[in-house]
């Protein structure tokens, strides 16, 4: 019973601090309250011992990518989209499209079956520990995808300081 | 034991509340921002679906998907500060160099 109460809470949480998230006025109201939504996916994949995604999740989510917001918000001066309709025309019908698509995905998502047991049982992570059987199977089974991940994430570093610089010499 | 479909049912919900986000909000920053929830909707299944099926390939894949969103964001926000010193908004529909203007 408490499992299910526990993931309850956590469910609740996180819908509907996606909904406060997207419903927002102010930019970094949103990015504040998606700050804890963030946290709240974090301890629910505590539940599903995946110890080392969590602590992924609170650093590179919750303090990584949405300092990377507040930073963009911070910089553009927002000031005059304020008095401005939040939301585009037609909503209504993207909305209920949206929901045509949830109901679809929740019905297909219910009658959803798991296949056979891997090799990694819940006994085997925890005597092991969750990142040294992680760390076991990125870099024996998946080097060359994470060489050309670490590859991914050097491009738009490169990409960032080359878009971010400007021109003294140019038209800006 | 929680279920399976409950965790599915939650990345659906989820990633639902972060597409309507995307398709109805004006503001750039707001629809990364929804970017970023359905992305969290998809690690939340692949993880779920990775514990219970005693399998790690899946928490693999949610890794690549953390790193990949980091450096996509990273690109669509240096995008966007470049857009706004051409064209000081976030509107999206003030973005419409490109469109023709017999329509």
């Amino acid at each position: 019973m408490l499992p299910q109460l526990f993931f309850a809470y956590f469910a609740v949480m996180i819908l509907g601090l996606a909904l406060v998230v997207i419903t927002r006025r102010n930019m970094v109201h949103a990015v504040v309250w998606m700050l804890l939504m963030f946290v709240h996916i974090g301890g629910l994949y505590l539940f599903l011992n995946a110890e080392f995604f969590a602590v992924i999740q609170v650093i590179v989510y919750a303090g990584a990518v949405l300092v990377m917001f507040l930073f963009v918000v911070l910089l553009l001066n927002l000031r005059e989209e304020q008095g401005l309709p939040i939301f585009i025309r037609g909503v209504q019908g993207r909305v209920i499209i949206g929901l045509i698509l949830l109901l679809t995905l929740v019905s297909a998502a219910g009658q959803a079956s798991k296949g056979q047991g891997g090799r990694f049982s819940i006994d085997y992570i925890q005597r092991q520990t969750h990142i040294k059987v992680l760390g076991s199977v990125l870099f024996n089974d998946y080097v060359y995808p994470f060489l050309i991940m670490g590859f991914i994430l050097f491009v738009p570093m490169v990409a960032v300081v080359v878009l971010a610089i400007r021109r003294s010499n140019g038209s800006s | 034991m929680v279920p399976l479909n409950w965790y599915l049912m939650l990345s659906v919900s989820l990633f639902i509340v972060g597409l309507i986000g995307f398709l109805t909000r004006r503001s750039i920053i707001m629809m990364f921002l929804s970017v970023e929830i359905m992305l969290n909707a998809i690690n939340i299944s692949l993880i779920a679906m990775s514990h219970y099926m005693q399998d790690m390939r899946g928490q693999v894949l949610a890794f690549f998907v953390i790193a990949c969103a980091a450096a996509g964001m990273a690109v669509g926000l240096v995008l966007l500060i470049s857009a706004y010193r051409n064209k000081p908004t976030v509107r999206l529909e003030d973005f419409d160099l490109l469109k023709d203007r017999a329509f």
